[in-house]
């Protein structure tokens, strides 16, 4: 089967029923997408799959045949990071790290979506990403300082 | 202490920042070792009993995996920490549920699943203790008395007697707990893992598998949250993945998925604690009556440790002249509990500021005035007898606290009430009493042919900013910039013991070794006859001699200095729901220096949500001696939508102790929230919880008891 893994094309031999967390951790060496609680609950496992956010935990690979699948390391373009990574990292978004690629890729479209989001809409796009070391509010304010 | 790079203070990027950004980073699981197997715990499904009998179905071919059971370690079945109760491998003795019994590695996850299907186990039964009031059995009892408390009570115009229970909490660290061992040449082996305290693990190792210092290597991969929870219990998953290693002869990973984290690792002790506080009529406080019991679970860990700093902050940041702590903890039959961020401190400081707003509401009086009649202030003297000689902020946090807030405003929604709580806190900085000075941290700073210098240190990144904040303080103490220091790797055969990374003990400690290291290395450098490169300073910690401290009374020094907190929680109550949601946080905490003032503030306001959570949401429901909601779909951490906007004023009240001033302030916002916000949901619906988690079922059964 084959699917698009951060704008390249992939093949994969194997089972479809594999999760996709799996396969891409195992497999495509894409390990930024993290397990967190294997059951859909943490949001550490996040990828774009056309776009939307997904938890690759609770996706079978079969299901993605033909799909684009964006994971974190598919973020920064050509190794420039993006403007939502730098201001993570300049705002103190990131502490222990486990849960900030989930995190982006969830704050990514919902900026695509929302360009000018409030901080009550922000809170409602992470609210399927777990943190526990920041208290959410400096991500928040990460996410904001991207408005544009 | 002078910084002329501008490096300490100033919010510079965390030093792995763009590694974690871009996924790069590689946490345990994320590391490819060839040949590797998976490894996989099995565990006991009582909480108490014998192992009468292990069979292994003959249908499953046996030597397509590896089996390791207790008659397999070369070492003492013991997992080295305080005590020697704990087994690697329960050798016959089941004392908990989740209880590792064996151990298994398989090339590939299905045969690894095929293998423990084919496992039976039977037990022999017995009734476990699950009520500490049935314990039998007691990990450690401490008094703390200052002047007479009998004597005081019966002379008191005014005794309130109150009772408070605390909760049990999982860390949730969002990386669940991994190992991956792998066997080198000459009887070496390495495991690289995720967590806190690197030389915890080496000792562990060394003991149950009888290695040399050189023999067991512990290497700490990107370590995706710890809070305590990967302090001791990474030793056990260590030892195990070690001990398939070694019977395969290979690689093997052992990692958690999130149901076997939540089922078999530790949480936070749960405990009762009482409280009669003796005053006058004018309110002056004349007495503190304090039992505090604590739940050790089934093997001892860091209980002792944890009862310690239990009593000694049990007190609350206040001065009263007649106090007597009375602390033990016990053993029942539930898996062991252990290291949770505060250690002990959240429990005790939870009834003592509690007590300050019942004995307010009994004269009549406003709580805040009564905290301000009682705290502790520069020349005080602490329950242990230890006099506050620098760095006291209680009026400052208090003050700026208060200044932070809004006007309060009472809900008009029907059916909603609105109230807020306020809390007073302090915690100790460092190990208790003589912890420092037998541990003896040490650190070491090198300089490079190339002008560069290496930070070795045995402290870890978990995500607190380690990394960032040693480098400022090195290379502010070297006078070089920033991009000239690099912390080396967290390798036991390559970096001293600094002690574990635990206690906020991190930035002033450790940061502080660091600091003299530098400093000397720095005067070294200029001598006029140049030295020769490389060269390196290491450094071991030494006590003050101003630290007095007496293990067997529990008088004097507890702590170097304290950290100060005060907390401001507003809250909406649905009174319908009985739902409980903080829609307003505020602390004031005096970190003495603020190294990186964005880290320290992300610090706080993590550990202020995991209050929130401990306080509100995060309940554990036992059931057969064991967690019933062992699922991260049923044990509920605050999400985005769940926190409120959480603001810090850091207050920097220096100490002269710490590098540039810094105190410990790793644990200090888990004592604060909890506390305030039960204060809170009284001011909003007139009744006390006095425990806390208040879940929605206990805020509408008291509200109906009323």
């Amino acid at each position: 089967m084959r699917f698009t893994l951060n704008g390249r094309a992939v093949s994969f031999e194997g089972s479809g029923a594999r999760r996709l967390l799996d396969v891409l951790r195992e497999d495509l060496g894409a390990t930024g997408t993290k397990e967190g609680c294997g059951e859909g609950e943490c949001g550490a496992c996040s990828v774009l799959i056309d776009g939307e956010v997904v938890d690759s935990c609770l996706v079978a690979v079969g299901q993605v045949e033909g799909c684009h699948v964006t994971t974190v390391e598919g973020l920064a373009d050509g190794g420039r990071l993006t403007a939502l990574q730098q201001s993570f990292i300049e705002r103190g978004a990131a502490q222990c790290g486990i849960c900030t690629p989930g995190m982006l890729l969830a704050a990514h479209v919902l900026l695509q979506q929302n360009p000018r989001p409030s901080e009550g809409e922000v809170r409602v796009g992470l609210a399927g990403n777990l943190c526990r070391c920041t208290g959410y509010t400096k991500i928040i304010d990460a996410v904001l300082a991207c408005r544009t | 202490m002078i910084d002329t790079t501008g490096a300490v203070g100033r919010p510079v990027l965390r030093r792995e920042g763009g590694d974690k950004v871009t996924g790069r980073s590689r946490y345990t699981d994320d590391l490819v070792v060839p040949g590797a197997w998976h490894g996989k715990t099995i565990r006991s499904t009582v909480a108490r009993g014998r192992v009468r009998s292990i069979t292994y179905d003959p249908a499953f071919a046996w030597s397509r995996v590896v089996v390791v059971t207790a008659q397999d370690i070369p070492g003492d079945n013991v997992v080295q920490l305080i005590r020697d109760d704990q087994p690697a491998l329960a050798a016959g003795e089941i004392r908990h549920r989740e209880e590792p019994i064996l151990l298994l590695a398989a090339p590939d996850r299905d045969t690894l699943t095929a293998a423990e299907r084919a496992i039976h186990i039977e037990y022999d039964v017995a009734e476990p203790i699950l009520d500490v009031d049935q314990a039998t059995e007691t990990y450690s009892t401490i008094e703390i008395s200052k002047g007479d408390v009998d004597a005081a009570l019966s002379g008191a115009d005014v005794v309130v007697e109150r009772t408070f229970k605390v909760g049990l909490q999982e860390q949730l660290y969002i990386e669940p707990q991994g190992a991956i061992a792998i066997p080198e040449a000459g009887g070496r082996i390495k495991v690289i893992g995720s967590l806190q305290c690197p030389y915890y693990v080496h000792r562990a190792l060394k003991r149950a598998l009888a290695l040399t210092d050189e023999q067991a290597v512990v290497v700490q991969a990107e370590t995706g949250g710890g809070f305590g929870g990967k302090e001791e219990y990474p030793s056990i998953v260590a030892i195990h993945a070690a001990l398939l290693a070694r019977k395969a002869g290979r690689p093997v990973r052992l990692i958690y998925d999130r149901h076997e984290d939540l089922a078999a690792t530790t949480k936070r002790h749960p405990g009762v604690i009482r409280h009669r506080t003796g005053v006058t009529r004018d309110g002056t406080l004349v007495a503190q009556d304090i039992e505090i019991v604590l739940d050790g679970g089934a093997y001892c860990t860091l209980t002792p440790v944890v009862l310690s700093r239990a009593a000694i902050h049990a007190a609350g940041p206040y001065g009263c002249p007649n106090v007597r702590i009375r602390a033990r903890a016990v053993a029942t039959n539930t898996p062991p509990n252990g290291a949770f961020r505060g250690f002990g401190a959240p429990q005790s400081l939870f009834a003592a500021e509690l007590m300050v707003e019942h004995v307010a509401e009994r004269l009549g009086v406003s709580s805040l005035d009564l905290r301000r009649k009682w705290m502790l202030r520069l020349g005080d003297t602490t329950a242990t007898g230890q006099t506050l000689t620098e760095s006291v902020s209680s009026e400052l946090v208090l003050d700026a606290a208060l200044k932070a807030v809004p006007p309060f405003q009472r809900s008009n929604v029907p059916g909603v009430r609105r109230g807020r709580g306020v809390s007073l806190v302090f915690h100790g900085s460092g190990f208790t009493g003589s912890g420092e000075k037998k541990l003896g941290g040490k650190v070491a700073v090198e300089a490079l042919q190339d002008g560069t210098f290496t930070i070795l240190t045995a402290s870890t990144e978990i995500g607190q900013g380690t990394k960032t904040i040693f480098t400022q303080i090195a290379a502010a103490a070297l006078g070089v910039p920033l991009d000239q220091v690099t912390v080396g790797p967290q390798d036991t055969s390559l970096v001293p013991d600094s002690g574990p990374t635990v206690a906020s003990r991190t930035a002033m400690i450790v940061g502080g070794l660091i600091h003299e290291a530098a400093v000397e290395l720095r005067d070294r450098l200029a001598k006029p006859r140049k030295p020769k490169l490389p060269l390196r300073v290491d450094k071991t910690y030494v006590q003050p001699d101003t630290i007095h401290w007496d293990d067997q009374t529990y008088r004097g020094d507890a702590y170097p200095v304290y950290a100060w907190a005060a907390t401001i929680a507003d809250v909406e109550v649905d009174m319908l729901t009985g739902e409980v949601r903080v829609t307003d946080l505020v602390s004031a905490v005096d970190c003495g220096k603020a190294i990186h003032p964005v880290m320290a503030e992300g610090q706080i306001e993590g550990g202020m949500l995991q209050a929130v959570g401990w306080a509100t949401i995060e309940e554990i429901k036992m059931k057969d001696g064991g967690y019933q909601n062992d699922r991260l779909a049923t044990y509920l951490i605050p999400t985005a939508l769940d926190a409120p906007r959480i603001r810090t004023i850091l207050v920097e009240n220096p100490y002269s102790g710490g590098p540039f001033g810094a105190k410990g302030i790793g644990e200090l916002p888990m004592d604060g929230p909890a506390p305030a916000i039960i204060a809170a949901i009284h001011d909003a619906t007139g009744v006390w919880l006095d425990e806390v988690p208040a879940t929605p079922e206990k805020v509408l059964a008291a509200c109906a008891s009323r």
